[in-house]
């Protein structure tokens, strides 16, 4: 069971240990300041404020999700290891050769993007990487995906890592995930959910990759051997069987910190349950085979897995609702909270997964999908639950780390008015791509018709008070990450906890 | 009433369950209960969490056969014998024979792609979707569509491809019955 310690021991960041964590989470904290900003930007071309040329507005758009989508990976990664340490013997250099290849695989895309003039997305869709009708090379492709290979490289180091320590200690990945205890036996209370969480993503989210992989590297042949065509179709299964799981990867890795971290702030024992199990054995099926709900649209695919995407997403809704959601509102329900900024943001990303689910599940379904696929919907929803969901969870550990030096969470004046710029920003900005997305506007597109405007105008004023608020997040964090520790804790003498 | 402000109108209600759910939380988390009162609210839990299930399990039954028993989508097996357009999608621009058609005449239209992955959505006179698919090379996708009004529709790509996704459109003129 999750400690009730403010600040346990075992959690404590010393030397090497506390270098790597900074290192990730101030890399990811200043990447994510710096891809909202290319976001706004875009936002305000499309709203006619800001003008950006069309070449340029695409390699933003590429550089944008790329970067939002690793940098979400990057900082939960920190977010599971974080936790998963204190249950099995992680290697630290399995952390940090992650960063190293995620940090190289960001040069490469930079660099692909910005002077070669790569502008085919993070999606990669075989075939436009090797089309770019003369605005940037096979090669420069080929740069691109090579970049997005070593952050899989280093991703799956880091699983194998973990895996290992989880299997070296549970015996298998099953009894670690507590399937054990699905239908019979009396669950062991102190089964920590981080393992079953992390367990569920790296079964997950080393198939996705591996099957990244796998696309990436047919794309690499067909770069240096033109005439070694790839079946568009089942190209795009396995672009989009990689990139749902890699990004619904950090969710679950995300989520690790409202588990280990709320019933400390609520004070309230928040144990592991038989409905637990079930949600998290339920979801890693889910995750694997739900992915065919991005390609509804593509009529050649085969039917039975167009009707399985809808179905499974809808059936991804129960986990979510029933027992994170529903879950950690028990624990907060009536416990005598106070406020603090760690568990203001907790309580928001829990808020943004659980709303956000409401517009995917619809857009998930077949007969919606065929009036709002490829609309601002999409972005809408997506930021939904990484913005107001994901970014919150790693907000929440962040600041729960820049208070362990005094041993108390931080919760200051301008903290509550950040927090305030970054919910209201995030409401306006995401409901202005819904907004948008209802009206039919289409996403990913440099110019946009005079009549969706308003929308691209009202998505650009949410998201500059969003990103005020994150700028001040950015200073704050990274200042409190990189103040020295406590005598106490530099020393590795025990210091006094306090609990709530 | 468009498709769109159904799923709008489902979303928003959606939303606003979950944000009420939070609020009236958050609005009573600060004030601690003691043991027999937190005893009495989990007990209230469970009982909630059996009627959310019902609700949730009776909203995914009802709302998967309302959506699926009826397959919005046909099957891609063969030509049905009605009237065939075919949509031809390249960097960055379409092909469509013939451009024109007719009110209440079943459409079906055949897309494929020469180059790299396209979006064939079909948007109406007011700008709001109608129906789409996607133009992939090496395959033809079949939608099936009959136009109830006539007007100047617009073919607009919908899938990412390059520089010049954006102006890839083309205007679809569809005339009364009889009108041609």
């Amino acid at each position: 069971m999750a400690s009730l310690t403010l600040y346990p021991e075992d959690e404590r960041l010393v030397g090497a240990s506390r270098v790597a964590f900074n290192l990730y989470m101030i890399t990811a904290i200043g990447l994510f300041v710096i891809l909202m900003i290319i976001g706004l930007t875009m936002r305000l071309s499309q709203a006619m404020w800001f003008e950006v040329q069309v070449d340029l507005f695409y390699k933003l758009l590429s550089m944008h999700g790329t970067g939002m989508v690793g940098t979400a990976a990057l900082s939960t990664t920190a977010v599971m290891w974080y936790f998963l340490r204190k249950y099995v013997n992680l290697h630290l250099w399995a952390f940090i050769t992650n960063y190293v290849l995620f940090m190289l695989g960001a040069v490469c895309i930079i660099v692909a993007i910005f002077i070669g003039d790569y502008g085919a997305l993070w999606t990669f869709l075989y075939p436009l990487p090797v089309n770019g009708m003369g605005l940037w090379s096979s090669y420069t492709a080929a740069l691109f995906m090579a970049g997005n290979l070593l952050i899989g490289v280093g991703s799956l180091l880091f699983y194998f890592d973990a895996a290992a320590a989880i299997i070296k200690k549970h015996g298998n990945l099953g009894r670690a995930l507590g399937v054990q205890w699905l239908f019979k036996g009396t669950i062991d209370p102190n089964h920590p959910k981080a393992v079953v969480a992390s367990t569920m993503v790296i079964i997950a989210n080393s198939l996705g990759i591996l099957a990244g992989a796998v696309v990436l590297v047919m794309s690499l042949i067909n770069v240096f051997y033109p005439d070694m065509h790839l079946d568009a179709l089942l190209a795009k299964n396995l672009t989009y069987w990689f990139g749902h799981m890699y990004i619904n990867a950090t969710i679950y890795m995300g989520v690790i910190a409202v588990y280990e971290l709320l019933p400390r702030y609520t004070g309230k024992p928040y144990a592991i349950s038989r409905p637990f199990i079930w949600s998290w054995s339920a979801s890693t099926l889910f995750v694997i085979i739900v992915y065919p709900h991005h390609l509804m649209m593509d009529f050649a695919q085969p039917q039975w897995l167009t009707i399985m995407g809808q179905v499974i997403s809808w059936s991804a809704g129960f986990p979510v609702f029933l027992v994170t959601t529903f879950g950690a509102l028990q624990n907060l329900h009536r416990s005598g909270i106070k406020w603090k900024t760690p568990s203001r943001f907790m309580i928001l990303s829990l808020f943004g997964w659980a709303a956000g689910i409401v517009p995917a599940i619809l857009d998930g379904t077949v007969r919606n999908n065929l009036v709002m696929h490829n609309t601002q919907w999409v972005p809408g929803h997506f930021h939904f639950y990484l913005v107001l969901g994901v970014l919150s969870m790693v907000l929440a550990l962040m600041f729960h780390v820049t208070g362990s030096r005094t041993q108390t969470p931080p919760n200051s004046s301008a903290d509550k008015i950040g927090f305030s710029f970054y919910l209201i920003g995030g409401l306006v900005f995401v409901l202005a791509f819904l907004a948008a997305g209802h009206m039919s506007v289409a996403r990913r597109m440099a110019t946009h018709l005079e009549q969706w405007i308003p929308t691209d105008k009202m998505g650009s004023i949410g998201a500059t008070i969003l990103i005020l608020g994150m700028i001040y997040f950015a200073v704050r964090i990274s200042i409190g990450l990189l103040r020295s520790p406590s005598s106490s804790q530099a020393t590795g003498a025990s210091s006094s906890s306090s609990s709530q | 009433m468009y498709l769109q402000d159904v799923i709008w109108t489902i979303a928003l209600t959606g939303m606003s369950l979950v944000a009420l759910g939070f609020l009236l939380i958050i609005f009573r988390a600060s004030k601690q209960a003691d043991e027999a009162t937190r005893a009495a609210s989990n007990a209230t839990a469970r009982k909630l969490k059996t009627w959310m299930f019902g609700i949730l399990l009776l909203i995914f039954v009802s709302g998967s056969w309302a959506t699926l028993h009826d397959y919005p989508i046909v099957f891609q097996d063969g030509s049905s014998g009605q009237q065939a357009v075919t949509v031809v999608g390249r960097m960055w621009s379409w092909d469509v024979i013939p451009d024109t058609i007719r009110t209440g005449v079943p459409i079906e239209f055949q897309v494929t792609s020469e180059d790299v992955n396209h979006g064939f959505a079909i948007y109406d006179p007011n700008g709001r979707i109608l129906s789409q698919t996607q133009a992939m090379p090496g395959y033809t996708n079949r939608l099936h569509y009959t136009f109830s009004q006539p007007g100047t529709y617009t073919i607009q790509c919908l899938e990412f491809c390059g520089m010049g996704h954006a102006p890839m459109s083309y205007p679809l003129e569809v005339v009364a019955k009889g009108g041609m």
